[in-house]
C-alpha cells in the first residue's frame, strides 16, 4: 500500500466520519439526556438534506447559508415534538424503563410519518445537486472541495457544541440533567425545558448533518433509517451518553468504513454490524464510557 | 359472504387466545358453554378452506402468521422484559431453510427443520447476548438481523453468484393447515409454560433478576431456553410462509419490519393476557391488508399515525383499555397503584 492509498482511505474516512460524528452526537444527546432512543433520528437528516436541496434548486440559496435557515427550523420541530409527544409520554409512564420502551415505539411511528410525508412531497427517487464540486489535491489524494468543506463544518459545529455544553450555564444544566434529572430539578433546573432543548439540539445536529450530506451525495426520502442505525452503532462505540465519545467514535467508524470499502465495497455495512456485535460482547461501555 | 367468513375466522382466532387464559384462570365459570364454543371454534377453523373460497383462507393464513409471530415474541419478551428485535432473523432462517430443503423434503419435515434450526441459532445467540440488558439487548438483536442479511447478500453475490432463489410451491389450503397446526401447538405451549413453574421463573426474572437467581432459578438456562422456544415458532412460520411467497432474497427474508411488527402488535394489543397480542396482530395485519389495497401510497403514513396515537392514549394496549372500561362500568373502586 502506497502513501496515496493510505491518505485516500484516511482522509476519505475522516470526511465520512465527520458526518457520522454529528449524527451520533445528536442521538447521544437525545438518548443520554432525554432518554429517547430516537429511531426517527435519520429522518431529521433527510429533512435537512431535502430542505437544502429544495432551497438550492428553487431559490438558488447556497447550502452553507441553508445551515442557518434549515437548522433552526429543524430545531423548532424537535423542540415542539418533545414538548407535546414525549412530555405526555413521560407523564403517563410509570417508570423510566417504561418510558424508554414507549418512546422507542413512538419514534417508530414518527419515522413512518416523516418518511412517508417526504415520499408524498418529494417522491422516493434520488435527488442531487452540484455545489463546490471542484477537485482539490491533498498530497496526491484528490477530493472534491465540497467534501472537505463538509469535514470543516462538521468539526466546527461539533466543537462549538462541545464548548456550549462545557462553558455555558445552559450546557451545565444539560449535563446535570444527564447525570440525575430529579436532583437537577431540585437544584432549580427547569427540567422539562432542558429535556425539550436536548431533543431539539439532537434534531438540529442531525439536520445540520443532512445539510452537509446533501452537498456531497445524492439524497433519497428513504435514506434515514440506515443512518439511524449507524448513529446507534457510533453512540455505543463511543460510550452511551458521552458527547466527545460520540465524536471520536464517528471519526473512527468512518475510517474503518473507508478501509473496508477499499478492499470490498459491498461489505462495509456488514463490517459496521460486526464491529458493533463484537464490541457489545467485549466492552459494552464503549471507548469513552465510564 | 366472504366478509362473513373472514369475521368468523378472526373471531375464532381471538377466542382461542381468550380460551387459553380461561383455562389458566383459578375459577372457571360456565364450563359447559365455554368448552362447547371451543369445540365449535376449532371445527370452524379446521374446515374453513372447505366453505370459504379464494381470498379468505389466504387472508386468515396471513393473520395467523402475524399472530404466531407476536404471541411467540410475547412468550419470552413479555414476562422477562427483554425486548428482542431478532424475530426477523429467526423468521428469515426459517425461510432460507424452506428454500434449501423444500425441493427434497416433504412440507412437515422442512417446517420442523426451519423451527429446529432457528431454535439452535437462538441458543447460540442467547448464550452470547443474554448478559446484555435493556436497550443494549434490543439493539444487539436488531443489528444481528442486519448482519445476517448483509452477509447472506454478500454470499449470494460473490460465492454462489445468484441473487435470490425460488421456493417450492405448495397449494394455499395446505399452507393454511400448516399455519393452523403451528398456531395450535403455540397456544398449547403457551398454556403449559404459563401453568408451569417456568412461567413464574420467567416472570420473576422480569421483575428482579438478581432476586430470581438467589431463589435458585438458573437464570441463564431459563432465559436462553425460552428465547430459543420463541425462536422455534418464528422459524417454523417462516418456513411455512416461504412456500407462499415462492421467490425470496435476503432483503425479503430478513426484512427488519418483521422484527418491529410483532413488538408493535403485542404492545398495541396488551401483553398481560394471551389474547392481547392476538387482538393486536389481527387488527394490525387486517389494517395492513386493507390499507395496502386501498391507499397503497399512504399506507405507511396512516400506520405511523395510528402507532403514535395508540402509544399516547393506550399505554397498556387494547386489553388494558377494555379492562379499565369494565372496571369503571362494574363500579369497582381501586386506588391507582
Amino acid at each position: 500500500m502506497n502513501l496515496v492509498t493510505i491518505l485516500d482511505i484516511g482522509i476519505g474516512g475522516l470526511l465520512m466520519g465527520g458526518i457520522y460524528a454529528l449524527i451520533a452526537m445528536g442521538l447521544s444527546l437525545q438518548y443520554g439526556v432525554a432518554r429517547v432512543l430516537n429511531v426517527a433520528h435519520g429522518e431529521f437528516i433527510m429533512l435537512g438534506a431535502f430542505g437544502t436541496w429544495a432551497l438550492y434548486t428553487t431559490f438558488g440559496i447556497s447550502p452553507l447559508i441553508s445551515l442557518v435557515i434549515v437548522g433552526p427550523l429543524i430545531f423548532i420541530l424537535g423542540f415542539l415534538l418533545h414538548r407535546t409527544l414525549f412530555r405526555s409520554l413521560l407523564k403517563s409512564s410509570p417508570s423510566l424503563d417504561a418510558f424508554e420502551g414507549s418512546s422507542l415505539l413512538a419514534t417508530f411511528g414518527l419515522l413512518y410519518i416523516i418518511q412517508n410525508l417526504a415520499i408524498v412531497i418529494w417522491t422516493s427517487s434520488p435527488r442531487g445537486y452540484s455545489y463546490l464540486a471542484t477537485p482539490v489535491d491533498l498530497w496526491g489524494a484528490v477530493f472534491a472541495a465540497n467534501r472537505l468543506a463538509t469535514l470543516g463544518f462538521a468539526v466546527a459545529i461539533g466543537l462549538a457544541f462541545y464548548l456550549f455544553l462545557v462553558r455555558t450555564r445552559m450546557g451545565k444544566a444539560i449535563r446535570a440533567a444527564a447525570q440525575d434529572p430529579a436532583t437537577a430539578g431540585l437544584m432549580g433546573v427547569n427540567i422539562n425545558q432542558v429535556l425539550a432543548l436536548c431533543f431539539g439540539f439532537g434534531a438540529l445536529l442531525a439536520g445540520l448533518a443532512g445539510v452537509l450530506y446533501s452537498m456531497c451525495f445524492s439524497i433519497q426520502a428513504t435514506m434515514g433509517l440506515g443512518y439511524t442505525i449507524i448513529a446507534i452503532i457510533v453512540v455505543v462505540l463511543g460510550g452511551l451518553g458521552s458527547i466527545p465519545g460520540s465524536f471520536i467514535g464517528g471519526l473512527v467508524l468512518g475510517i474503518i468504513g473507508e478501509t473496508v470499502k477499499h478492499f470490498e465495497p459491498s461489505l462495509y455495512l456488514a463490517a459496521y454490524y460486526f464491529i458493533f456485535i463484537v464490541l457489545l460482547m467485549v466492552r459494552p461501555k464503549g471507548i469513552m464510557g465510564k | 359472504m366472504q366478509q362473513f367468513f373472514i369475521i368468523i375466522g378472526i373471531l375464532s382466532l381471538v377466542y382461542s387466545g381468550w380460551f387459553i387464559e380461561w383455562l389458566l384462570a383459578k375459577e372457571r365459570k360456565s364450563i359447559l358453554i365455554t368448552s362447547g364454543i371451543s369445540l365449535l371454534v376449532l371445527a370452524l377453523l379446521a374446515t374453513l378452506p372447505l366453505y370459504a373460497s379464494g381470498y379468505t383462507p389466504i387472508l386468515i393464513t396471513n393473520l395467523t402468521m402475524y399472530i404466531i409471530l407476536s404471541v411467540s415474541w410475547t412468550l419470552f419478551s413479555g414476562p422477562t422484559g427483554y425486548m428482542s428485535l431478532a424475530t426477523a432473523a429467526f423468521f428469515g432462517v426459517g425461510i432460507y431453510t424452506a428454500a434449501f430443503l423444500g425441493e427434497t423434503l416433504p412440507l412437515p419435515v422442512f417446517i420442523l427443520a426451519g423451527g429446529v434450526i432457528s431454535f439452535i441459532v437462538a441458543l447460540l445467540v442467547g448464550a452470547l447476548t443474554l448478559r446484555l440488558r435493556g436497550i443494549y439487548f434490543a439493539i444487539f438483536t436488531f443489528v444481528l438481523v442486519m448482519l445476517i442479511a448483509h452477509l447472506l447478500m454478500f454470499w449470494e453475490l460473490h460465492v454462489t453468484g445468484t441473487r435470490g432463489r425460488f421456493v417450492v410451491v405448495i397449494d394455499y389450503n395446505t399452507i393454511y393447515y400448516a399455519m393452523f397446526a403451528i398456531f395450535v401447538v403455540l397456544m398449547l405451549t403457551a398454556y403449559f409454560i404459563k401453568r408451569s413453574k417456568y412461567g413464574l421463573a420467567l416472570q420473576s426474572i422480569g421483575q428482579y433478576e438478581e432476586a430470581a437467581a438467589h431463589m435458585g432459578i438458573n437464570v441463564t438456562l431459563v432465559k436462553v431456553t425460552f428465547f430459543a422456544v420463541s425462536a422455534f415458532f418464528a422459524g417454523a412460520t417462516g418456513a411455512t410462509i416461504a412456500t407462499r411467497w415462492t421467490y425470496i432474497d435476503p432483503g425479503i427474508a430478513f426484512n427488519p419490519l418483521l422484527s418491529f411488527l410483532p413488538v408493535l402488535m403485542a404492545i398495541f394489543g396488551g401483553m398481560g393476557q394471551l389474547y392481547g397480542p392476538v387482538i393486536g396482530a389481527v387488527i394490525f395485519a387486517y389494517l395492513q391488508e386493507e390499507l395496502i389495497t386501498r391507499f397503497s401510497e399512504l399506507y405507511m403514513l396512516i400506520f405511523g399515525i395510528i402507532l403514535v396515537i395508540a402509544i399516547l392514549y393506550m399505554p397498556n394496549g387494547l386489553v388494558g383499555l377494555i379492562q379499565k372500561w369494565r372496571k369503571a362500568s362494574s363500579g369497582e373502586q381501586h386506588a391507582d397503584t
